[in-house]
């Protein structure tokens, strides 16, 4: 495939705000998992809440103004990404960038909300709410590109737990086919009722933090995160360091909505694809950012994808210990997170896993490690048996 | 950037299918909206038929048929998604619920609330591995889906089923997001001539042209009251056999202009 530089990317998870912050607690190992304060569940859940996001959009953006809408617009204010953004309008022209983005639940929380307040007589919905710019699927697109002044195609990716990995597969094809010259891809998801208390209604959202891979593991951790990057096609001005997308493969299950092929077949699929569309063999993979829910049947699925590819041989761990499952953003988080590895010459290891499964057969890190990385595997998953994985390394 | 159109499948008012619905739109016979039944979704285990929410039923019966007029396997085809929300129903009961007292949801109400939906059943139902996405452009989720599967098709070298749907929330959510009556198209689109090919489609993103409209006021208000019916000046020029053009809603400054070369007479 057509390989793209990014250019520059932004991030946001409970961990922090901007890459500095997310690489600082992935080095020190801490996760950001606390007992959930965001609603009332009846369990002992823990959730990955980000800070900071109790100021209302305002301006010519309030119509916009949802907790989703909010995390985005503070990844977009991260790690120089509006002036990356500004910068690439000069070089390509607004029309120019496409706009590819991913979430799972949108602004649903405002109609979630809008529900309660109901009026008694009619039932009506409360003046003001805003469905198109808030609960719509497509309302996280509409506000990035009138924030960001685009004028490029655009949609949002809605595919579960798998949205922000598609969105870079996008990307590559939209700009191979000329459709536009850069991209900017990313997502957000952020905490509501809908999924607390339907992974919790599906018996996999895990009593305590989360516990990726370990042997006790119990479900999940939801978590909130928010990420956008900049594709480009490569040229030297970029450097030997800029990390490059170099493969992507999607596949699909034929077996649940929501429970993954027990022996990983479609992962397996989306991996060999990645790495077929990177030119790269297994062994040439030097670490593996799992989507690692820590549920029982997801891990083991994924465990036995890995070890039949990559057999022992190449390090992985799950990103989700430290900053809960960040659903539709969990794609963009390990993007995120394997371009600081690259960069960084760290891999993360596992908060809260204690013991990994002694029925697993891949090499899953529980504590990080200095280490020199040229290209990473990330993996994401998600309801309705959907997969994605991509082959993020270092310019060659 | 161009695509053949093997097969299409259709759903909405007075619509029940392609063969029978093109009369209509061609204008050979009167349009009359009568309510057409959901489809029974056959491709589902029985015991998932009746239960199986709308947009499913509506996404794998228009699929299927523009498949089988295609001749293609769906479990070989690459399939995109589109719709403009999830499912109605299925969003106003867990919207519902966790405005109740007592915040139980359904398992199965929560996986079906996700917008790849149809897209999982589908896989499941026709035993496809092959890769599909689903995605949401608002009003121009029909042709935002139209370039996505005609660059997939274009650029991965392969046959790619484009499937869009679209039906009403329930009240209170209707009065916020007003939709019309249920619709779903589906195009079966390959990046090569095929004997089952009928139609070249040359598409291109246009920022000057206005939107084309359905000359017959009924096709029209009803192109402008459920998103996927945007696509109604397509299936109408289809309809006729003839060379067209026409430029269909996506972004407010953006749309998407079709240039409809018949193959051979189908």
């Amino acid at each position: 495939m057509t390989q793209l530089a990014l250019t520059a990317f932004s991030i946001v998870t409970a961990l922090g705000a901007g890459q500095d912050a997310n690489l600082a607690a992935l080095r020190a190992g801490r996760s950001a998992l606390v007992p959930c304060r965001f609603d009332t569940l009846p369990i002992d859940a823990y959730a990955g809440e980000v800070e900071g996001l109790d100021q209302p959009l305002t301006g010519p953006w309030a119509g916009f103004d949802c907790r989703n809408n909010r995390l985005a617009a503070l990844a977009l204010r991260q790690d120089g990404f509006l002036d990356a953004v500004e910068a690439a309008k000069a070089r390509h022209s607004p029309a120019r960038i496409g706009l590819f983005l991913g979430t799972s639940t949108s602004g649903i929380w405002e109609t979630e909300t809008a529900y309660r307040h109901r009026a008694p007589q009619t039932g009506a919905l409360p003046q003001g709410f805003d469905y198109a710019r808030t609960h719509n699927t497509y309302a996280l697109g509409r506000f990035l590109r009138e924030y960001l002044g685009l004028g490029g195609p655009a949609f949002v990716i809605s595919t579960a737990c798998a949205a922000t990995s598609k969105v870079f597969a996008d990307a590559a094809r939209m700009i191979r086919a000329g459709i536009c010259d850069a991209a900017i891809v990313g997502g957000a998801d952020t905490l509501c009722g809908t999924t607390l208390f339907g992974f919790h209604a599906l018996g996999v959202m895990a009593e305590g933090p989360c516990r990726p891979f370990d042997a006790a593991r119990n479900g999940i951790s939801i978590g909130e995160g928010a990420g956008f990057v900049l594709l480009e096609r490569p040229s030297p001005a970029h450097g030997a360091e800029t990390v490059m997308l170099l493969g992507t493969g999607e596949s699909s299950d034929a077996y649940h909505m929501s429970s993954p092929h027990p022996e990983g077949e479609g992962a397996r699929a989306a991996m060999l694809q990645a790495l077929a569309a990177a030119g790269l063999l297994p062994e040439e993979i030097d670490y593996i950012n799992l989507h690692g829910t820590a549920t029982l049947v997801g891990d083991a699925a994924e465990d036995k994808a890995i070890s039949g590819l990559f057999g022992d041989k190449v390090p992985c761990n799950s990103s989700k210990g430290f900053t809960g499952h960040t659903l539709g953003a969990s794609g963009v988080v390990g993007a995120a997170f394997a371009a600081l590895a690259i960069r960084h010459g760290f891999i993360p290891g596992s908060p809260h896993t204690r013991e990994v499964d002694p029925g697993f057969a891949s090499n899953y890190l529980r504590e990080g490690r200095e280490a020199r990385v040229n290209h990473v595997l990330c993996n994401a998953f998600g309801f309705g048996g959907v997969n994605c994985s991509m082959v993020l390394g270092r310019a060659a | 950037m161009h695509v053949y159109l093997e097969g299409i499948g259709l759903f909405g008012p007075g619509l029940a299918g392609w063969e029978a619905g093109r009369a209509a739109l061609a204008g050979a016979v009167p349009y009359t909206p009568t309510e057409t039944p959901l489809p029974a979704a056959a491709l589902l285990p029985a015991n998932e038929r009746r239960r199986a929410p709308k947009i499913v039923r509506i996404a794998l019966a228009t699929g299927a048929e523009a498949l089988a007029a295609a001749g293609r396997d769906p479990a070989r085809v690459a399939a995109v998604f589109t719709s403009s929300g999830g499912d109605g129903d299925t969003i106003h009961e867990i919207m519902s619920t966790l405005a109740s007292p007592v915040r139980e949801l359904s398992p199965t109400r929560f996986h079906n609330s996700v917008h790849n939906a149809a897209a999982g059943y589908w896989s499941i139902a026709t035993a496809s591995r092959a890769a599909s996405t689903s995605l949401c452009c608002h009003d121009g989720s029909f042709a935002a889906g139209l370039l996505e599967a005609a660059v997939q098709a274009t650029v991965d070298n392969k046959a790619v089923a484009l499937i869009a749907y679209d039906v009403p929330y329930p009240s209170p959510l209707a009065e916020a997001r007003p939709i019309g009556p249920a619709f779903g198209v589906a195009l079966a689109l390959s990046p090569a001539p095929s004997p089952a090919s009928f139609a070249r489609l040359e598409m291109a993103l246009t920022t000057d042209q206005p939107l084309s409209h359905n000359a017959e006021p009924t096709l029209e208000a009803l192109r402008r009251a459920t998103p996927a019916a945007r696509a109604l000046p397509l299936l109408a020029a289809l309809a006729t056999n003839g060379t067209a053009a026409v430029t269909l809603e996506y972004l407010p400054d953006l749309a998407l202009n079709v240039s409809i070369t018949p193959e051979k007479s189908s």
